[in-house]
């Protein structure tokens, strides 16, 4: 009773904030939007009892994702009332690419009621007494330890090429050296000069 | 009548429970401030806030009272909405985090499985706050502001999460009490994980101070640059929420190095004057010790440059504790000690 009308408060506000996203006129608030949805969509994940998805959805995308995203948002000096004139122009393909998910919602609904072999295969997992986590682990690291291996290659790769897209040394511009800096002493750095009065150094 | 008990009294107990913890938080917080100022008055050879109450213990009290009475200003080029969601924004995030400490065996609000990812996660929110303030100011400095302190609660945050993995390799459970319990090897406050993991202990210390904005690292708030960072357009009650949020995360962090490492609730030694203490009051004590630490940075520790901020969070830092999950990971399998 209590959990279903957490689900209806969290659902209603994520279903509201999606709308608000693209329907805000600030781009930062569509951003902040945003955020709320996510936080929200975790706290679906709560009820559902997979707490360690939902800490980690909030982690990652609220916690890093979404701050570049305001990032980018902030730093961006885009004309956003010109942006809008072609609205109208995308509407076709977005009601296209919004029937496509809605055929694909209907058919996961329709194999979960018709066949009943989804929400077997869903509850699965977790067996009783044990926690979220070690359950996820029990299975990431012993029967799907190549895929988690290759995904975590896959972050990598994506990780270097972006060091290496934006590293550039280049020749004239002066460089902080810590380890320079830290052994500088008076004798390196200090020179006594007498001056001549008049004279200058 | 069956109704109440129910649905409506679990509803009211854990109402309860969190103004409870709340008003005990914020009492603490009051004195927590005067005591920074107090310390830092005491190393510079000053006396500090000693006017209102004995000792000045009221003054948090009475500058409570000034910022609430005095008058908001909302700059005409601000973003209304954002500017004043921001400070509730952080304080809420600042004081959600409580929810799951536990205060004592058993004392916490709600004891998650997962209560360690959920200091993480919100936490990590944290930098809403600043972010919004920064950006709804519509000004120069606070933006300013906001991006130094975004960036750096990032890049901390990366190394504080590397730093509790490797705690929670040696314990074997993401929940707090778990941890704390881990920690009661029946030889006291050696068997607290401070000792096997002094590089990781010293690592979230400073990291924990970078993550809260405490000199040496207030960089978003420096005031030879940025006047006061991104609350240089606040005033009165909003400004007094960031104040309050800062410090209750300060807290925060002063608990989570308790928890982890300086071994919760547990008295100092195993045998009987330390165990007749209840719990509650050795965590306040090993809290006060952590923030009292925190101070004496603050007092005697001069502010980091930017690039230099940087280069520790991402060169040193990160690599160190990258290292020590895995050499905890390979000792704790070779030993197999691992629980």
């Amino acid at each position: 009773m209590l959990a279903g009308l957490f689900f209806y408060l969290f659902a209603a506000v994520l279903v509201a904030s999606a709308f608000m996203v693209i329907a805000a006129r600030n781009p930062v608030h569509s951003v902040l939007f945003l955020i709320l949805a996510f936080v929200n969509a975790s706290g679906l994940f709560v009820l559902m009892g997979a707490e360690f998805l939902a800490m980690i959805l909030v982690v990652v995308y609220v916690g890093a994702v979404a701050v570049l995203f305001l990032f980018v948002v902030m730093m961006l000096d885009v004309d956003f009332v010109e942006l809008r004139q072609g609205f109208l122009q995308y509407l076709p393909v977005g009601v296209l690419i919004g029937l496509v998910v809605l055929a694909e919602l209907f058919m996961v609904i329709g194999a979960w009621t018709i066949g009943g072999a989804a929400p077997k295969t869903i509850t699965a997992p977790i067996p009783g007494g044990i926690t979220n986590a070690e359950a996820l682990g029990q299975v990431l690291y012993t029967k799907y330890v190549y895929f988690f291996q290759l995904s975590g290659l896959v972050l990598l790769v994506a990780m270097i090429g972006a060091i290496v897209l934006t590293l550039s040394h280049k020749a004239g511009v002066k460089r902080q050296d810590p380890g320079a800096q830290a052994a500088r002493t008076p004798e390196t750095a200090i020179a006594v000069v007498k001056v001549k009065t008049g004279e200058g150094v | 009548m069956n109704e109440f008990w129910t649905f409506i009294w679990p509803l009211l107990l854990i109402a309860i429970q969190s103004l409870a913890l709340m008003l005990g938080l914020l009492v603490f917080v009051a004195f927590i401030l005067l005591a920074d100022r107090k310390i830092w008055a005491a190393v510079q050879l000053r006396r500090g806030p000693n006017v209102v109450g004995p000792f000045g213990l009221l003054q948090s009290f009475a500058d409570l009272l000034k910022f609430v009475f005095k008058e908001p200003v909302v700059p005409s080029g601000a973003n209304k909405g954002v500017f004043l969601l921001a400070p509730f924004v952080s304080v809420l995030l600042a004081l959600a985090a409580w929810a799951v400490i536990p205060i004592a065996d058993g004392w916490a609000v709600a004891d998650l499985n997962v209560g360690i990812l959920f200091i993480f996660a919100v936490s990590s929110l944290g930098v809403y706050g600043v972010i919004m303030g920064g950006w709804a100011s519509n000004s120069k400095y606070p933006f300013l502001g906001a991006l130094r302190s975004a960036a750096q609660m990032v890049s901390y945050e990366v190394s504080i999460g590397f730093v509790i993995i490797c705690v929670l390799l040696c314990v074997g459970s993401l929940n707090l009490s778990a941890i704390v319990k881990a920690q009661d090897k029946g030889i006291g406050l050696f068997g607290w994980f401070w000792l096997p993991l002094f590089p990781v202990f010293v690592i979230f210390f400073i990291s924990a101070l970078a993550e809260t904005n405490r000199p040496p690292f207030d960089l978003p708030e420096a005031e030879s640059e940025l006047v006061a960072g991104f609350m240089v357009e606040y005033s009165s009650t909003p400004y007094m929420m960031f104040m309050l949020a800062e410090y209750v995360a300060i807290m925060t962090m002063c608990a989570l190095t308790v928890i982890l490492f300086l071994g919760g609730w547990l008295p100092p030694f195993p045998f009987a004057p330390f165990t007749w203490v209840p719990g509650v009051i050795w965590f306040v004590l090993k809290v006060s010790l952590v923030f009292f630490m925190f101070a004496m940075v603050k007092a005697f520790v001069p502010r980091y440059r930017y690039d230099q901020l940087m280069r520790l969070g991402w060169k040193v830092f990160l690599p160190i504790s990258l290292v020590m999950v895995v050499v905890v990971a390979s000792v704790l399998q070779l030993t197999g000690w691992a629980p």
